[in-house]
């Protein structure tokens, strides 16, 4: 049973195609490992208890095996982020503002993977209404890092990093706005990418900052995030941002995709000051693999890189202000209990429903976003937000990804940053360029530091250039094992 | 520059966030260094440079002017606070 848990969704979709294993047992297994651990690591919000819904759908996906209507994805356990909205689960969005809200519709990304099969079995916590970058800031707790359950998992995707790299769940989505994938995979030790931006469709995906938001996947292996995107991408009418492009086989270039005469862009700052030193000798490390296989390096310049988090956390507070206005406890959500009027009520309503880190970025995107300084802020990040993109577009003219860390440290305690906004945004100085400009990353394990923690390794290519990066990252998985490793703390 | 408790309870108003009495200095303190850290954007030259908005300069798609939408309504008022006769109840703001 044990290597059931261990295995990719690669090698289980085999298993199953071969009828070596059933869609029930799996499940089964999942379910009983998701219910011993839950406790310790809080990775989900909801579960099904009562194990009837999931397995009926595992069930109802043996059915289609035998049938001969199956995909390489039906009857495979997975959870999702609790910012998808689901009929099944109550979304919760890691606040206290929806901690009943039951959606009356799937989000687009969930009726994908329904429909190619997979089994839903629950709903992962994180950072509230994903504004954090630790998946502390929850109204239902901390998620526990399972390398290290004293430590953060990274977010805001940190359940469902944490349930994956636990082996409660062999994938899970997740959702990436500054680097809620990417950052969550890197410090828990897995692999997650962030598609490029209008790939996967954000109806039903609540929004936090609409120009950023993006869907992804999380799980062991680069093989596995490519059988995941296959079933969650495509053009949805339903997002006015979603880009009409033909279907597209992510897995297409894992085993094509040459290294030899690889162009990998380096930016020097990636290897600057304020990195962990671990993690610049893991990431370095890659990159003399990449190098020994005949890839060149390239060095590149990205001159506004260091400005990313500062135009970053003027556009996505602004927008979040924006989109977080809807919770007025009229329409769904929370309402609080008195108050005197209708103004009294918004403003209560959302003292209560609202933790403070969501409170202060609606206070900052008031701010930029108020007369007299609309055009200092908001219209001067937009404008910084265009010279990011440039220096990735020449950038892109002389590699074919660029190569660094996903964040500069490792995991960190659980409590260390979240009284210290302005450093917690610092962490984010890797992946936020990349989601300014709307590029695919990926995040894949790369070694560990001299504590054993999991560094990751940053792969970011020019736009719709997944399975290209997916084919690097494969070759690189072939060779090197850091994707396999078993966190510490939760053996089987 | 750095906001006063006068501006930080403007702001609140704006936001329809009720502040706690004790809340408005620490909330401040925290906003001025996050504010501090985004104001270095302002040092950065960018005549000439047009604003972005979405990250691939796409525009908005068009869609024939047909009725797309089924009446959800009850479904969607199932997870009001408060409902009555296919309405929202709010508290009264006309006397």
């Amino acid at each position: 049973m044990s290597s059931l848990l261990y295995s990719t969704v690669t090698e289980l979709s085999a298993a199953l195609a071969a009828r070596k294993i059933s869609s029930v047992e799996l499940t089964r297994a999942c379910l009983e490992r998701i219910a011993r651990l839950n406790r310790e690591l809080n990775a989900f919000i909801s579960t099904d208890e009562e194990r009837e819904r999931s397995l009926a759908a595992a069930r109802r996906a043996d059915e289609r095996r035998a049938r001969g209507d199956a995909g390489p994805l039906t009857g495979i356990p997975i959870a999702h982020k609790d910012i998808l909205c689901t009929r099944d689960f109550r979304t919760t969005c890691g606040s206290r503002m929806l901690e009943k809200y039951r959606s009356p519709y799937d989000a687009h990304v969930v009726h994908e993977l329904e429909r190619a099969g997979a089994v839903v079995t629950g709903k992962t916590n994180m950072d509230e209404f994903a504004m954090g970058s630790s998946s502390e800031s929850s109204y239902f707790g901390p998620v526990r890092n399972p390398w290290a359950k004293s430590r953060v998992p990274g977010g805001s995707s940190g359940g469902s990093a944490a349930a994956v790299a636990a082996r409660m769940v062999p994938a899970a989505t997740g959702t990436d706005t500054g680097g809620s994938i990417r950052q969550p995979a890197a410090l828990s030790g897995i692999c997650g990418l962030k598609p490029t931006y209008g790939t996967v469709s954000r109806y039903g995906l609540v929004a936090f900052a609409s120009s950023l938001d993006q869907a992804g996947p999380l799980a062991k292996s680069a093989a596995d995030l490519a059988l995941l995107m296959n079933a969650m991408a495509g053009f949805d009418a339903r997002d006015s941002t979603s880009l009409e492009r033909e279907k597209e086989d992510y897995s297409r270039l894992l085993n094509t995709q040459k290294i030899q005469g690889l162009r990998i862009g380096v930016p020097d700052q990636y290897f600057g000051e304020g990195i962990q030193p671990g993690v610049r000798k893991a990431v370095e490390e890659a990159l003399r693999w990449f190098t020994a296989q005949g890839a060149t390096r390239v060095n590149v310049e990205l001159p506004h890189l260091p400005l990313g988090v500062a135009v970053y956390y003027v556009i996505a507070p602004a927008e979040a202000s924006s989109n977080l206005s809807r919770f007025d406890g009229v329409r769904y959500g929370h309402r609080a209990s008195e108050y005197s009027d209708l103004l009294d009520m918004y403003a209560r309503t959302r003292a209560e429903g609202f933790g403070a880190e969501v409170k202060r970025r609606i206070l900052v995107g008031t701010y930029v976003l108020s007369h007299g300084y609309y055009d200092a802020y908001y219209l001067q990040a937009q404008k910084v937000r265009r010279l990011i993109v440039r220096d990735f577009q020449s950038a892109f003219e002389r590699c074919d990804l660029i190569l660094g860390p996903v964040a500069p440290t490792t995991a960190f305690e659980i409590g260390a940053q979240i009284e210290d906004p302005v450093k917690m945004y610092l962490g984010d100085i890797f992946t936020v360029p990349g989601s300014l400009a709307g590029l695919p990353g990926l995040s894949i394990p790369c070694g560990f530091d001299e504590s054993g923690l999991p560094v990751g390794l940053q792969l970011t290519g020019d736009y719709f250039s997944e399975a290209k990066l997916l084919g690097a990252a494969h070759r690189y998985q072939q060779a090197t094992d850091w994707h396999l490793r078993v966190p510490t703390e939760t053996p089987l | 520059m750095s906001l006063s408790d006068d501006q930080i309870r403007r702001l609140a108003r704006l936001a329809r966030i009720a502040l706690q009495p004790g809340e408005t200095a620490e909330v401040g303190s925290r906003l001025n260094r996050i504010l501090e850290l985004v104001g270095q954007i302002q040092a950065v030259d960018t005549a000439g440079i047009e604003p972005m908005s979405h990250a691939l300069d796409v525009v908005q798609r068009l869609r024939p002017d047909e009725v797309g939408e089924d009446d959800r309504r009850e479904a969607y008022q199932s997870v009001a606070p408060a409902v009555e006769g296919g309405l929202y109840l709010v508290p009264k703001v006309i006397e």
